[in-house]
């Protein structure tokens, strides 16, 4: 069943390119979601589609070819940068940065795509992702992105659980508490990127926080939730993948859909734990 | 005279043209425990924020350790626990071990890793606050005063000599208040951590501080808590701003 995938050269970048983005979005959305920022991902994603669109617009009318991760990756990474800004300019109504950051990404991304009169179905694979969509030189830039985030979370993860458990006492303890959420938000913005080709814009938030959520549910302490995120981010994105292409469904509904149901059984987990327990104790 | 922890020279703070702090002359010597009483909105909580860098005050001097508060960077001398129990977010998925590892992570500094004895360092400190059997407990499954002695814990593993506390008791049950001012007696005597404590709960407070200061914008009192408890009512509702009943305390 597995044999296309190690014939098909497209098959086989898609494959790895999984591989790794199943590791870094959950082990950046650990961060996200403990620290409350969950939409922040959604904004970025939405951000990132611009970018694509603008890359699009490009090829479309200037016959400008680049791979539209690039702009995508650009796009992204400039709006979490406007995330910080405006989470300055707001410092008592915070998430307000995200409503605005993600109109301001769909905006652009529909006039971007109305210039370049619609497109194909290109579009609907950076929606929801594709099998097919990953070139070599993609996956370089994806593996580039994979070892810049795990070297950063690696050698800042003290750092990082630090300013995520309680920011003022970071702040007093003296940690440069900015620069390191500055740091955080454009890997996040990096990691985005890279995922989208494979579960496409709209449900890159979801890759990120669905299986930490699922992990919140059993584990006990920080660094069990993050080995449990990735372990749920690699199964979601591993039979997603394989049963996406054999479906014929773009990749990212069947990834999502798996991380959904781990995250029910997670749930589940739970209850039949805790109420095994109660019947113990009566 | 023991060399003075914190020295305030005439510091003045006012928050949008609304003076909070006005003229305060201060001193916490070495080795005392330290209670800070007054009146909700009197400004003990920005006076804490100006010692811990926080707010920088609009006249005065502050000097920590003898250095000034500018170019101060050595914090990790200090030690801050804050009414934690009752505001963070008591969903977040860390052990005790982990939370009390956060309190190393300046001190460290950046690209270091916790080595072995940083480990000992830190389940020595959770040793210290009596919650050994909870290391690999999640903080959110903690009682109140469980989580507070987690919060002092994490505030005396990078082996602070001041220690502020800012009403940490908010929250916790009396014979866990009573607990945790055995706690920080012991740490005083037998750690010599200096210690200032910002406090509601005058009466135990006195039973333990070597010291009691009353701030109402201006300092009103500084004293030991022989000479505060002799106070009258009608001093202290001088203090106050407002009348003040004494309620007996018995310990």
């Amino acid at each position: 069943m597995l044999a296309d995938f190690f014939n098909y050269e497209f098959l086989r970048y898609t494959f790895l390119t999984g591989l790794l983005i199943g590791i870094i979005a959950p082990l950046l959305g650990t961060f996200i979601v403990v620290r409350r920022l969950s939409l922040i991902a959604d904004a970025l994603s939405h951000v990132t589609l611009a970018g694509i669109a603008f890359g699009l617009m490009m090829e479309k009318l200037f016959l400008i070819t680049f791979s539209p991760l690039y702009s995508g990756m650009f796009f992204s990474v400039v709006g979490s940068i406007f995330i910080e800004k405006l989470r300055t300019v707001y410092k008592t109504y915070q998430e307000l940065a995200i409503p605005i950051i993600l109109s301001a990404g769909v905006g652009l991304s529909v006039i971007f795509i109305s210039i370049a009169n619609g497109f194909n179905t290109d579009l609907f694979g950076y929606l929801f992702g594709s099998v097919s969509a990953v070139s070599q030189s993609d996956f370089l830039l994806i593996f580039i992105i994979f070892i810049i985030v795990v070297a950063v979370v690696t050698f800042f993860y003290k750092e990082l659980l630090t300013l995520s458990f309680d920011e003022e006492h970071a702040t007093i303890s003296g940690i440069h508490t900015k620069h390191i959420h500055l740091l955080f938000i454009v890997l996040t913005s990096l990691v985005i990127a890279a995922s989208m080709r494979i579960v496409g814009v709209l449900l890159v938030s979801a890759l990120m926080t669905l299986p930490v959520a699922a992990a919140m549910r059993i584990a006990k302490g920080f660094k069990q939730m993050l080995f449990l995120s990735i372990l749920f981010g690699e199964i979601s994105v591993i039979i997603g993948i394989i049963s996406g292409y054999y479906l014929s469904i773009p990749p990212g509904g069947t990834i999502v859909m798996i991380a959904v149901t781990i995250l029910l059984l997670a749930i589940g987990f739970k209850r039949s734990r805790k109420s095994q327990q109660e019947m113990r104790e009566a | 005279m023991k060399e003075p922890i914190i020295t305030m020279q005439n510091v003045s703070f006012a928050y949008q043209n609304k003076l909070i702090l006005d003229g305060i002359d201060f001193e916490l010597p070495k080795g005392k425990f330290m209670g800070l009483v007054g009146p909700n909105g009197g400004g003990k909580t920005t006076l804490i924020k100006l010692i811990l860098g926080l707010l920088k005050p609009d006249e005065g001097n502050v000097t920590l350790f003898g250095e000034s508060l500018e170019t101060f960077r050595k914090r990790d001398k200090i030690g801050f626990v804050s009414q934690k129990a009752n505001s963070f977010n008591t969903g977040f998925p860390a052990t005790v071990f982990e939370v009390v590892s956060t309190g190393l992570t300046a001190k460290l500094g950046y690209f270091k890793f916790l080595s072995k004895k940083d480990k000992q360092t830190i389940l020595r400190a959770i040793e210290l606050v009596d919650m050994s059997d909870f290391s690999s407990e999640n903080i959110g499954n903690l009682s109140g005063g469980q989580q507070q002695r987690v919060f002092i814990a994490r505030a005396l593993v990078s082996d602070p000599e001041l220690l502020i506390l800012d009403e940490p008791t908010v929250g916790v049950d009396q014979e866990n208040v009573k607990r945790f001012y055995e706690l920080l007696h012991k740490l005083n005597k037998e750690q010599q951590i200096t210690i200032l404590l910002v406090t509601h709960d005058t009466g135990i407070m006195t039973d333990y501080a070597t010291d009691v200061v009353c701030l109402n914008k201006t300092l009103h009192f500084h004293g030991n808590p022989e000479e505060y408890c002799s106070l009258s009512d009608k001093d202290l509702s001088l203090f106050y701003g407002h009348p003040v009943s004494t309620i007996a305390h018995h310990s």
